[in-house]
């Protein structure tokens, strides 16, 4: 998924740009955000389908149409409409979705979890699997193993995505039945079970369901699995890279002057060097499955924001688009902020400058 | 020293991911639903509300058949007439236009509220009032907000009274009586969650009659009550213990929105789910083999068509529209794509309904359809649009439609979109040819005669959008005909006038209808009692038990 | 050719005083030649490539089937066999003609969105990075807003804005595809705005305009070439993934991802259907990717590992 190298690429040159103020990233903030809101109104008005069918339905007959369209201020002049729109998005109310009649805000509330809970089980997957594996790559250079590492990459960033999910939901739940259906829970637990955080993982574990663990479980790891394997592709390469960069650098042939085992070098030093950047990977990396979740999540019916933005998007259910697109925008935003932020706390010659 | 600790532990959380592995290959395949539970897989992504005076959607309609109950229904063992659900016998007056109803005794709502007279004449006069999609139904019997108070009243506790403004029919008055518009709400219970609103031009009235609260909420006296809908997830029902029939032998019914055919196959396999509802023929195929499962299929009043436009100058040629009826292969159509989820029909009104005429006169013939084309002066074809929307078996007959055409030298360029998509633009007339559906608004042949057969003003601002307006066919003597089949009261001469309009359908006009949906279920075997009933909402899931 | 011409050749392009111009730069891509013809997964990429371009143009030729007719009745969703390679889908078409003809609409995608996104990203960038002050900050605004959207929930509403079709999609990939190329762009104008070099040229009196289309353009021209091969197989995903949501290519035309997408709902019983098309997308996307990561070690020693 080359998709998630581009984030890192632009990320980078964007978190270098961020480092230089705070003040600054806020005036990027609030523009983006105008930037946001402008773009996706004015794609929802141009878009040829009638949004008072998402309201009323296919089967609506012509004159309830035309009275609906009035009632929801579609008449009213372009300029006008953007108005009220932006102003009450600054309260952050996103309005109300069509399709599922709630605010926009209660449906984001519950979509982003599932979202959030997938992308982090696959940063985890592709961080625990990709930096050992980068590790030994850039530490064998030129060996089998690294030649391995670096085609698991390679395939990684070639793959569509939704075509490798449908085909492990194939072996996986069709043939071999090892995992669940394409869900969140199965539908037995799905009205015993009342979630706190929205987090099923966590959630049942903090009351002790063990039974719905393990049904959630068995839900989670495929998608989880198959995120993390993109994430593990672009980590590994990364790390590679920077342990490289490490390896040749002075103080590892001190360090191996000084007679440290060749272990302590490679784990202790350049890891922890290398480490300083990885963060910001791994960062870019999440913020990237969490965008690129749309298609995984159609595959396995998984009730995430891209889902939901999708659906949406079908149906002109334009409130629903917006508040979705501003929500992974600020995520989005938020992450590079924060790794950035870890960037300047973890390093410590920006320390000390 | 931090970092090797660092790298230990991740080398203990990789051994430990390792053992999840191995733990999740031994566990135990196939899940089981719970005995006192039906769980169905049911794309149920067209619902937007849960009121029967707003909701018009298919799935709602199922959903309303098990939860509200009606004044009559649909008589399931002769689908051309009616039988009492909550009336107990209806008199009509001899000048056709008074229907006297009488409730049957003793009746209650889920709540526990009784169900009285005012109660239906409250269920009449919101849905009117609101005047959402589904008014039109009780509107066209010359009913308004103005008038329903007057023309839907109690008479006493136990006796309601219809008046219309003409003597139709009584089979057309009273199968409209049958649709989910016509729903009884619990009134107390409604009126209870009355949101405030400020009349405007569009609406007159100073509040909701409680449509916000029933979006989600439930009001009814069915079978099943309605626990909860959640948008695009699950419909919840549970046993209404109120009931006045045969109460529900489940405790719970769950419909969880499953978009995929081989989704729900899957999940049906595995016992996820107890019954998958949308079945295409190759998973069909599979599910027939499998020896856990079984089939079951009821034929619906859907039928799917294509229709031409006739403002495209070469569609409205009358040689076009008849050669388009043979460039359609029904046969390879009917035994590959629509293998067990449709019947070859090519009249408009389904079967089951009173009139329907059981003809299928065209085969595919491209020698037949190049000679309409040449006497056409269109020997050498034309290029066209169809508006597709996306999915199927939709996507797959206007692929194959684009093939025989082609054959014919008429060039077919497909414009795929999403639903929503291709209605607005058919809506507005602007498409060249339309592949689509239509099913009854209500179980009466006027449902469909007046959209096939009538188009009062063919003008743009015409206000009376049938299918027949939407394909600009100006059809001033089959509209007289079709309102004239309105008031015919003898149900035998009444069938014989629909017959008719379907002949002449058939021959002259700009729709190929191509075949009458079957809805198809896949079952695992240990359900007993299910069955699909010949209309969206008489699928009724009471009886519906597990061994 | 004897070994002495050959020897003196190398020579001469690897001349540490090249004496023209000309031979300096010839000397620089033979050494980048050197470079990538020794990397044996990038040469493979190259001939990936170059494979796809010779079906592409042979399509004709080398399907044995008609990529958009088929026997409903007679061959609908057969098993790969010696008659159909790959089987043939739920419409009877046979799918390795459709896989040959859709290698066409790959390219085209591929191709169309390079030609309009790298310019747009080329111009926004140097404008921004020579004139700097409020010119830079508006164009580097809006490169933001577009970089802060999920890339493919954009292109999925530009299409359903556009209306569906192959073109659109593509419209859309570019407009999503930019704002990197113009960052790029604008952080190698930014190395050699205040150069001895353009300085000298700003001396000479030549217009801004001049300088920039001349002489800074040209600078960017080598590294935006690597960053674009690599971004062909993102491309090419995300065609494929707006096609699987099916908002891609108009039905007949084959093209791979909404193959994908009607194969997906016989994958249970009928793999080869989402199967075969899903390996071409691999195949070529890989390819790309070879070609572009080879290119970039050999053009761009600073970045490469190798």
């Amino acid at each position: 998924m080359s998709a998630i190298e581009n984030e890192g690429r632009r990320g980078s040159a964007r978190a270098v740009a961020l480092a230089s103020s705070l003040g600054r990233f806020l005036v990027i903030a609030v523009t983006t955000y105008l930037g946001l809101l402008a773009v996706t109104f004015f794609i929802g008005r141009v878009i040829p389908i009638d949004p008072v069918l998402a309201v009323l339905g296919d089967r609506a007959p012509a004159n309830v149409v035309e009275r609906t369209r009035r009632e929801m201020g579609l008449d009213l002049p372009l300029v006008e409409q953007f108005y009220i729109y932006v102003k009450s998005a600054l309260h952050g109310d996103f309005g109300t979705s069509v399709l599922t009649t709630n605010p926009v805000m209660t449906d984001i509330r519950r979509a982003l979890p599932a979202t959030t809970e997938l992308a982090t089980l696959g940063t985890l997957i592709g961080a625990l699997f990709g930096v050992p594996l980068g590790v030994l790559a850039a530490v064998r250079r030129g060996s089998l193993i690294d030649q391995i590492v670096r085609i698991i990459g390679l395939i990684g960033y070639s793959v569509p995505i939704f075509w490798l999910g449908l085909l492990a939901l194939v072996l996986f739940y069709a043939k071999l039945q090892w995992v669940a259906f394409p869900a969140r829970l199965d539908v037995v637990y799905e009205y015993t079970f009342t979630p706190i955080t929205g987090f099923y993982l966590l959630d049942s574990l903090w009351q002790g369901q063990w039974d719905v663990f393990y049904d959630a479980f068995r839900h989670i790891i495929l998608p989880a699995s198959l995120l993390g394997y993109f994430s593990l592709a672009y980590i590994s390469r990364m790390t590679r890279s920077f342990m490289l960069n490490e390896l040749a650098q002075e103080y590892i042939v001190a360090a191996r002057a000084k007679g440290l085992s060749e272990t302590r070098i490679i784990w202790g030093h350049a890891l922890r060097n290398a480490a300083v950047p990885m963060v910001t990977v791994i960062a870019l990396s999440y913020a990237g499955l969490l965008e690129g979740s749309v298609l995984t999540e159609t595959v396995f019916s998984w009730p995430g924001i891209g889902l939901y933005i999708t659906n949406s998007l079908q149906n002109a259910d334009m409130n629903a688009v917006l508040g979705g697109t501003i929500i992974i925008g600020s995520v989005f935003i938020a992450i590079n902020l924060l790794s950035d932020l870890l960037y300047r706390v973890l390093d410590p010659r920006t320390k000390s400058a | 020293m931090m970092m090797e600790k660092f790298a230990l532990r991740s080398r203990i959380l990789l051994a430990g991911a390792a053992m999840s592995a191995l733990l999740l290959a031994g566990a135990p395949a196939g899940a089981v639903t719970p005995a006192d539970t039906l769980v169905e897989g049911f794309a149920i992504d067209d619902i937007i509300s849960m009121d029967p005076g707003e909701a018009f959607e298919l799935s709602t309609a199922e959903v309303t058949g098990n939860t509200y109950d009606l004044l009559v229904r649909l008589d399931l063992s002769d689908t051309s007439k009616v039988k009492g659900d909550l009336a107990e016998s209806w008199t009509v007056s001899d000048d056709g236009l008074t229907y006297t109803f009488k409730l049957k005794p003793g009746l209650k709502f889920a709540s526990g509220n009784p169900i009285t007279a005012a109660d239906v004449a409250y269920s009449f006069e919101r849905a009117v009032k609101l005047d959402k999609s589904p008014a039109f139904i009780i509107d066209q019997f010359g009913i308004s907000g103005d008038n329903v108070t007057e023309k839907a009243k109690a008479v006493d506790d136990t006796t309601f009274q219809f008046t219309v403004d003409k003597a139709y029919a009584p089979s057309f008055v009273l199968n409209c009586l049958s649709a989910t518009v016509a729903s009884v709400v619990d009134a107390k219970l409604v009126k209870e969650h009355v949101a405030a609103v400020t009349p405007s031009a569009d609406y007159k009235w100073d509040n909701d009659f409680g449509n916000a609260w029933l979006k989600t909420g439930y009001a009814g006296s069915g079978v099943f009550k309605l626990r909860e809908w959640r948008a695009n997830e699950a419909v919840v029902m549970e046993r209404n213990d109120n009931y006045f029939g045969e109460k529900a032998k489940l405790a719970r019914v769950i419909y969880r929105n499953m978009k995929e055919s081989s989704a729900q196959r899957l999940a049906l396999e595995a016992g996820d789910i107890d019954v998958a509802r949308n079945l295409e023929p190759n998973d069909l195929d599979a599910i027939a083999k499998n020896a856990d499962l079984t089939t079951t299929s009821a034929p619906k009043g859907t039928v799917y068509y294509i229709s031409l436009n006739q403002k495209n100058p070469n569609l409205a040629k009358p040689e076009v529209r008849q050669a388009f009826k043979y460039l359609v292969d029904y046969d390879a159509l009917g035994s590959t794509i629509l293998k067990g989820i449709g019947e070859i029909h090519q009249t408009f009104l389904p079967k089951g309904v009173l009139g329907e005429l059981d003809e299928n006169p065209f085969k595919f013939d491209v020698a037949k359809a190049k000679e309409l084309l040449a006497k056409a002066g269109l020997a050498d074809g034309f290029s066209v649009t169809m508006d597709v929307r996306t999915g199927q078996p939709t996507t797959g007959m206007a692929e194959s439609i684009q093939q025989t055409l082609g054959q014919a030298g008429i060039k077919l360029e497909i414009i795929p979109g999403d639903g929503k998509q291709t209605l607005t633009k058919y809506r507005v007339r602007n498409h060249d040819i339309y592949i689509g559906q239509w099913g009854q608004d209500y179980f009466d042949p006027n449902s469909n005669a007046q959209t096939f057969a009538s188009n009062p003003d063919n003008s743009d601002a015409g206000k009376t959008k049938t299918l027949a307006w939407r394909n600009a066919w100006d059809i001033p003597d089959l509209t007289k005909q079709t309102e004239a089949a309105l008031l015919e009261k003898d149900a035998g001469k009444r069938a014989t006038m629909y017959q008719d309009l379907e002949k002449k359908i058939l021959d002259t006009s700009p729709f190929v209808v191509i075949h009458q949906q079957l809805e198809v279920a896949g079952l695992r075997k240990n359900l007993k009692g299910f069955a699909l009933g010949p209309s969206f909402d008489s699928n009724f899931v009471g009886p519906v038990s597990k061994e | 050719m004897s070994a002495d011409a050959i020897q003196t050749r190398r020579d001469w392009l690897l001349s540490e005083r090249p004496a023209s111009r000309m031979q300096a730069r010839l000397g620089r891509a033979y050494v980048a030649w050197r470079r990538f013809s020794a990397n044996r997964l990038a040469f493979l990429g190259l001939l990936i490539i170059i494979a796809l371009l010779v079906v592409a143009a042979s399509a004709g030729v080398l399907a044995p089937y008609s990529p958009t007719f088929g026997d409903l009745k007679g061959s609908r969703l057969l098993a790969p066999s010696a008659e159909h390679w790959f089987g043939t889908d739920d419409l009877g078409r046979d799918i390795l003609s459709r896989i040959l003809y859709g290698s066409r609409w790959t390219l085209y995608v591929v191709i169309l969105v390079a030609i309009i996104a790298a310019p747009i990203g080329l111009l926004v960038g140097t404008v921004a990075g020579y004139a700097g002050g409020w010119t830079d900050a508006i164009l580097m605004r809006i490169t933001d807003i577009f970089l802060a959207f999920p890339k493919l929930i954009l292109a999925l509403a530009f299409v359903a804005a556009l209306g569906p079709g192959i073109e659109n999609a593509v419209l859309a990939i570019a407009i999503t595809s930019w704002p990197p190329y113009a960052r790029i762009a604008r952080a190698e104008t930014l190395t050699v705005r205040n150069s001895d070099y353009i300085k000298a040229v700003q001396l000479m009196g030549a217009s801004p305009f001049r300088i920039v289309l001349r002489h800074i353009m040209p600078l960017c021209i080598s590294s935006l070439i690597v960053r674009v091969t690599l971004d062909m197989a993102g491309i090419i995903l995300t065609a494929a993934g707006l096609g699987f949501l099916g908002l891609g290519a108009q039905p007949p035309l084959p093209e791979w991802g909404t193959m994908i997408a009607s194969g997906r709902r016989f994958v249970l019983d009928q793999w080869w259907v989402a199967g075969a098309p899903g390996f071409a997308i691999l195949i070529v996307s890989l390819g790309f990717n070879l070609l572009g990561d080879g290119l970039r070690d050999a053009l761009d020693p600073r970045s490469g590992d190798q």
